[in-house]
């Protein structure tokens, strides 16, 4: 059991308030929606969090104006779900 | 030699086009609700992986729907959906299936809707099985209350998440997954979405056992799957019954194609990779020099005049066109890299375009509602494996196979 800060990439707008909340933890992209440092994969959707973060990580979930942030206290969902396109 | 893959009819043995009179003479008749105790686990000793494309086992699935149903204060009932859009341009084997047995898909969604304690169901299906479908829901007793949703024709439409909102909400687009279907899907419910070849496997191992099933295929990806071929003329489009494992120049044979005339081979679709047409076997584990997951069975053969990086190009900028345009990473990234193998593909001298399409990979893979990104990527990636040599002449100027732009 960890924590994870969730990335809503339907709802997330890349204005990059998060990345400034959590420089440590997130990067930007070339078009400025966050990247998690150093994560590969499904980590990068469901970015796993030191306890150091977790505060500055519950501001970013208050303060994003896209609602598109959650912190979650569990295992991240497996991707169960087919491929597109299928 | 290839070892024989040529494999009796289990899927399509009530012949073509079979309606209720046929599919019962060809299985006998049988009650779907009375094989729903033991389904379960007659499906875990099948070993049973989903045959939509991502090969999660069958039984897992169900029993976490099973599971989580059953966990709250007011029990929930699951949801079964059966799931027939195809929206993979070089896929044809769930339209064939529909086609030609609509009964054992319904049998399988009736035994599994069963085994879940009285499941809802749903059929989801493209407008060209829509009618086919419904018409074997009226020939059948027992399978009106299974309601069918027309799936659109596009490339994302068969994603789990795209199939439950299409049908709660008239929308084909994945949904952010923070909860797993089988927990919290359509309407709040457990959610099941299997693929119609998969309930049509799952009726089978329910008349007839694990073991038969295991009769065909390895240990390691037992029983059988339909594959889509398709290569270049004179190769005529065919599904293919196959056993799990099956040598891939095996099955490009039976389909009339001579491995040795092609220069690479797509498996898995346009989310799968490109592979030399010899060495690798089909099944959904085992090391990446000798086996390929066949993912939604896709296998689409290239002969040695066509040029990988252009019909790369074309299909990652059909896959950037088909992209929902809801995340960020994937709407961006995809045309990015697009333009990127249209780059190359089109002779440019740039030392910088390989790298940086590489590059541009590794940022979108992982970052998306769905796996979108990280199947384009997974494609681009296996591009500049198999095509290394044609990624070379083409940046330094020449192309080498004759339908390229630089030639
Ligand atoms: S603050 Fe919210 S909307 Fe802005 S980039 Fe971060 S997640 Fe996206
Ligand atoms: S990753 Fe791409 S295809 Fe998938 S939901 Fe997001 S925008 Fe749509």
């Amino acid at each position: 059991m960890t924590a994870h800060l969730h990335i809503d990439w339907t709802s997330c707008d890349g204005r990059g308030l998060c990345a400034e909340l959590l420089p440590g933890v997130l990067d930007r992209d070339d078009w400025g929606y966050p990247v998690a440092r150093g994560k590969a994969g499904r980590e990068r959707t469901d970015v796993p969090l030191r306890d150091a973060d977790r505060e500055a990580a519950r501001e970013a979930v208050h303060l994003c104006p896209k609602l598109a942030l959650t912190l979650v206290e569990r295992t991240p969902p497996e991707p169960e779900h087919r491929m597109p396109g299928r | 030699m290839s070892p024989d893959i040529r494999q009796e009819h289990r899927l399509l043995a009530a012949g073509p086009d079979a309606d209720w009179a046929q599919h019962l003479a060809a299985f006998g008749p049988w009650e779907p609700q009375a094989a729903a105790t033991g389904l379960l686990e007659a499906l875990a000793a099948a070993g049973l992986t989903g045959r939509g494309g991502a090969a999660f086992e069958t039984w897992r699935k169900a029993t976490a729907a099973a599971g989580s149903g059953r966990k709250r204060l007011f029990p929930a009932r699951p949801v079964v959906i059966a799931n027939g859009a195809e929206g993979e341009p070089l896929s044809f084997k769930d339209r064939k299936l529909l086609a030609h047995a609509p009964h054992l898909v319904i049998d399988g969604q009736l035994a599994l809707a069963a085994a879940l304690g009285g499941a809802g169901m749903y059929a989801y299906a493209p407008a060209a099985s829509l009618n086919r479908v419904q018409q074997a829901l009226k020939e059948r007793p027992g399978a009106t209350k299974i309601r069918v949703v027309k799936a659109p024709d596009t490339f994302i439409s068969g994603e789990s998440s795209a199939v439950v909102n299409m049908i709660a909400n008239g929308s084909a687009l994945p949904r952010d997954q923070r909860r797993r279907l089988s927990e919290e899907g359509l309407n709040g419910r457990p959610t099941l979405v299997v693929n119609v070849e998969t309930l049509a496997q799952v009726a089978l191992i329910a008349r007839y056992g694990a073991q038969w099933f295991r009769q065909a295929g390895t240990a390691e990806d037992p029983g059988t799957r339909l594959v889509s071929v398709s290569g270049p003329a004179p190769a005529r489009d065919v599904v293919l019954e196959v056993p799990g494992g099956a040598e891939l120049s095996a099955v490009l044979e039976a389909a009339g194609m001579d491995p040795a005339s092609l220069s690479a081979v797509l498996v898995g679709g346009y989310h799968g990779r490109w592979v030399p047409p010899a060495a690798h076997a089909l099944s959904p584990s085992g090391p990446p020099d000798r086996t390929v997951r066949p993912g939604a069975g896709v296998i689409h053969a290239l002969d040695r005049q066509a040029c990988g990086i252009e019909v790369t190009a074309r299909i990652v900028g059909y896959l950037a066109s088909q992209s929902a345009r809801q995340c960020g990473p994937c709407m961006f990234g995809l045309p990015a890299m697009a333009a990127v193998l249209n780059r190359i593909a089109g002779g440019e001298r740039n030392a910088r375009l390989a790298p940086e399409l590489d590059r541009l990979g590794r940022l979108v893979s992982g970052r998306g509602a769905c796996r979108h990104p990280e199947g384009t990527t997974g494609l681009v990636r296996s591009t500049l494996e198999v095509f290394a040599p044609d990624f070379r002449a083409h940046l330094s100027g020449y192309c080498t196979g004759q339908g390229g732009a630089a030639a």
